[in-house]
């Protein structure tokens, strides 16, 4: 319960914005100026389960003011999208663009800081490059934002960073208002792998369950550390105010008044205590059905929240229990056999974690080529589940690149469907979006336009490809 | 090639003779399909292929032949097996596996010292093994084919060593003699620790001046190869087919200008920037397997790679074949979804289906026999729910050498032993 209220006062606090005033690099995001737009008799898939054919969409000062037939443009720069589908832009939660930037050269590897299992005081956007080109191929995808994570090489590999997707200098520039860090965790092959072949823990998947318990303990020690001195400092203002003090442990008029002394800041712990109390969503890297249920009983052990389980290739033997704990799968709709723990893929597995009421999947990419085509990644896992008897249509699956991918980002309130009030991140699309010929024609960003195929010339480009051969191509 | 691969040739039908003879296939009908061709016929509707004896005998309307089985195609789209590209198939079963890995020559040295010797004699084919659970995992995709190629990990030398296109049906003599290839990486992508490309050109001369030694050589200045790696590197220098791994333009014309002087045919692997000399390759009448999905710089040999890369290749006259440098192997079946996207920016659809059917098998010696639908051709053959080249289609019959092919793999089972139990 007392968790639960800490994190109901964590939401109010970024609701409020004094978060954005706490973060040490708070984000610089401006929406670029935006007129009003209306998307005309459009086919939209509106990210919220939704269908609507020969529909409008209505954007004004960055926010969906409509979604349905017959909206008056008032005003507004009307665009004829007859034979278009339009959806939310698209989310990737799990992105290495600018920590492992293109050209991937030894000065870019910027995403694993492998020196310890535990680095829970890194941040991604710490290491983020904004000039990676690979943003703009995101972005003519359709992605207008995505969680840039730490890799998977330690056990806690730090704090992940949510982005809009625009053109930006500066990472705070790119950086979501408001959204919380992502924590990401990794089990099995990887962490085992780096350690244990440096000779040091861990070197098994028994090493890497005790380095998590370990830090999560250590965590709560410097939780009460500071819970401890936080009373320590109210008793001693009281005594300061002439009041009583709460605890009793200090009296008025004690001799030795001087305040307390907070303890040394640990940034380790830090991230650890705000994943704890529920100010971190929580993503966890792993494969194997039997390591996520270890997981999910460490979660309960130290009292914090799984967003969602990334990879997850077996995510499908573990739906139900998935679904029942309201934790997301983001998975991959084909990649297996890499590693041992990626051995039981099935094409199947998206629409699997998909099927059980509350069922939560998400297509995530892992990949600066597949962040350009989620939405091809999620029609290939949907057709499959079609075969496969399930009733997945378009209007269900595009959740699985949008509004399930908010959630698990704790910023469904804001992106990731076209309602009224959310976010003007719009993509019109030239066709079915569930197609390999599909292109993003137009892409919107807070209502602006911020991608045009049929105007090259306006495509933001990275400065790393001015001056090169042929321009950069792309 | 067939002075250069008779004794490999011979090999193979020793195998063959002590091996009981797969059963023949029974004569097969497809009526009524879609046929892609992948000749100069295009597309036929409605149109019938008979198979004969594991080949196709008849592509046409109103065909009939008695005790075949017949399959209704309904207007469905049947296009040849697809070649799964170049591949570690039946090479490697995890890729961080060691033991499960035998796609890659001897590893040479640690970093900062001298990249091992080369080994063309390295021959991957030796451990294929056609029972491979990846292989099943793709067939059931469409692929009936691969490239089977060595593979270098980082250490190893320029040369990699030789590999050939494999039928993928579990047949025990997959390989044919013509398609063999020699692979060497060059520039960013040439594995060799530390060693430029300057040094890696300057070990490839001095192992072909081993392979074909001038008469003042003497046995001291014998430094890099075996004699067994002299003997196949001197064969493929009497042209032979040599694909080089390049992405650089740069590159590209050295590999060009290596092959004419040495006597090679030289292939492009990679070639992110081939279509910055795609007049000279098409003059060269050099062909560029490629991977239509690199369009970022992810080095700096890849500058300006660009999703048209395989469009206007083609466009100049280049032959393209297509690729996977993901994970080409265990995703081998990826390959149609990069033709789709090749064909969304810019490539006629027809050429798209070409470069992962008729143009590999062309580009490695097999072209007369197999990669299209027409009478002699080898049935390899798939029946797709949908245009072949679509993420939402699948493939709903294989046939390898006219024979069904089961539909089912490990994932397949996987699959149904967790199939969610209806509310």
């Amino acid at each position: 319960m007392k968790r639960a209220g800490c994190w109901l006062a964590a939401v109010a606090v970024w609701a409020s914005g004094a978060v954005a005033a706490q973060d040490p690099y708070p984000s610089t995001y401006e929406p670029l100026a935006a007129a009003p737009t209306l998307i005309r008799n459009a086919t939209v898939l509106d990210g919220a389960g939704r269908r609507f054919e020969g529909a409008d969409v209505l954007m004004r000062d960055g926010k969906i003011v409509a979604v349905g037939p017959g909206l008056a443009a008032d005003g507004a720069t009307v665009v004829d999208a007859q034979g278009r589908w339009v959806t939310p832009g698209l989310i990737d939660v799990h992105s290495h663009l600018g920590v492992y930037a293109s050209p991937g050269v030894e000065a870019h590897q910027d995403g694993n800081e492998m020196t310890d299992p535990v680095t829970s005081g890194v941040w991604a956007e710490h290491g983020v490059w904004p000039q990676d080109p690979g943003f703009q191929t995101a972005l003519a995808g359709g992605v207008t934002t995505l969680q840039v994570l730490p890799g998977s090489a330690n056990l806690i590999g730090g704090r992940g960073v949510t982005l809009r997707n625009r053109p930006a200098t500066t990472m705070q520039d790119m950086k979501f208002p408001g959204a919380p860090h992502g924590l990401k965790i990794a089990c099995g092959e990887n962490p085992k792998r780096v350690y244990g072949g440096m000779g040091r823990a861990p070197s098994t998947r028994m090493g890497n369950v005790a380095g998590y318990r370990q830090a999560f303990a250590d965590a709560q020690d410097y939780r009460r550390q500071n819970e401890k001195y936080q009373r320590e400092l109210a008793d001693y203002e009281a005594g300061q105010s002439g009041q009583s003090g709460r605890s009793g442990s200090r009296r008025k008029g004690d001799d030795d008044s001087r305040p307390p002394v907070p303890p040394k800041r640990d940034l380790r712990l830090e991230t650890l205590v705000a994943a704890m109390a529920g100010e971190i969503q929580v993503h966890v890297h792993c494969y194997r059905a039997d390591e996520m249920a270890i997981m999910l009983d460490l979660a309960r052990e130290f009292g914090f929240k799984v967003a969602a389980f990334h990879h997850g290739v077996e995510a499908y033997k573990i739906a139900d229990r998935l679904a029942a704990e309201g934790v997301c799968g983001a998975l991959w709709a084909d990649w297996w056999g890499f590693k041992l723990e990626a051995y039981d893929a099935i094409w199947e597995n998206l629409a699997f974690v998909d099927a059980p009421d509350k069922g939560c999947a998400i297509v995530h990419s892992d990949s600066e080529e597949g962040i350009q085509r989620l939405n091809q990644e999620a029609a290939k896992a949907m057709v499959r589940g079609q075969r496969a008897g399930l009733d997945i249509p378009p209007e269900r699956a595009i959740r699985w690149v949008t509004s399930n991918a908010a959630r698990s980002l704790g910023i469904d309130g804001r992106v990731g469907t076209l309602e009224p009030g959310k976010m003007a991140d719009v993509v019109v699309w030239d066709r079915d979006p569930f197609s390999v010929y599909a292109h993003a024609e137009r892409v919107y960003v807070d209502g602006a336009l911020a991608y045009d195929r049929a105007a090259p010339a306006s495509t933001p480009r990275s400065d790393f490809l001015l001056g090169q051969p042929a321009g950069g191509a792309l | 090639m067939i002075r250069i691969h008779g004794r490999t040739a011979c090999a193979l039908l020793l195998v063959a003779a002590v091996l009981p003879a797969a059963a023949p296939a029974q004569d097969l009908l497809i009526r009524n399909a879609t046929v892609h061709t992948v000749t100069e016929r295009g597309t036929l509707e409605r149109t019938d292929v008979l198979v004969q004896g594991g080949r196709i005998a008849a592509v046409g309307t109103g065909l009939a032949a008695a005790g075949a089985t017949v399959v209704e195609a309904n207007g469905r789209p049947l296009t040849p097996g697809l070649f799964g590209g170049i591949t570690a198939l039946g090479v490697v079963e995890v890729s961080l596996e060691q033991s499960t890995v035998d796609y890659a020559p001897p590893q040479g040295g640690e970093e900062g010292e001298s990249a091992p010797d080369p080994h063309p004699e390295f021959d991957v084919t030796l451990a294929f093994n056609p029972d491979s659970p990846v292989i099943g995992v793709n067939r059931v995709e469409g692929i009936t084919s691969a490239m089977v190629a060595p593979s270098a990990m980082p250490g190893a030398a320029v040369v990699v060593g030789q590999g050939a296109v494999a039928r993928l049906d579990g047949r025990a003599d997959a390989f044919a003699a013509p398609s063999r290839t020699l692979f060497a990486d060059l520039g960013v992508g040439a594995p060799a620790a530390g060693v430029g490309r300057a040094a890696q050109f300057m070990r490839l001369e001095q192992a072909v001046r081993e392979a074909k030694p001038p008469a003042s050589m003497r046995d001291g200045d014998f430094r890099l190869l075996t004699p067994a790696g002299r003997e196949v590197l001197a064969r493929y220098l009497s042209g032979g087919r040599i694909a080089f791994g390049v992405d650089r333009a740069s590159d590209i014309r050295q590999v060009l200008s290596f092959a004419q002087r040495h006597g090679a045919r030289p292939v492009i692997v990679g070639g992110a920037q081939a279509w910055q000399v795609a007049g000279l390759l098409a003059q060269a009448k050099v062909p560029v397997f490629l991977d239509p999905l690199v369009n970022l710089p992810g080095s700096f040999d890849q500058l300006g790679a660009s999703l048209e890369n395989a469009a206007r290749l083609h466009r100049a006259g280049v032959r393209i074949a297509f690729t996977y440098f993901g994970d080409g192997t265990h995703n081998a079946r990826k390959l149609r979804q990069s033709a789709g996207i090749a064909v969304a920016n810019g490539l006629p659809w027809e050429a798209g289906l070409a470069a992962i059917t008729a143009n590999p098998a062309e580009i490695f010696g097999l072209g007369a026999g197999q990669g299209r639908i027409a009478p002699g051709q080898v049935a390899d053959l798939v029946l797709w729910s949908g245009d072949p080249l679509e993420v939402t289609t699948v493939a709903e019959q294989v046939w390898i050498d006219g024979r069904p092919q089961s539909m089912r793999s490990r994932q397949t089972e996987l699959r149904d032993r967790y199939r969610p139990r209806a509310p």
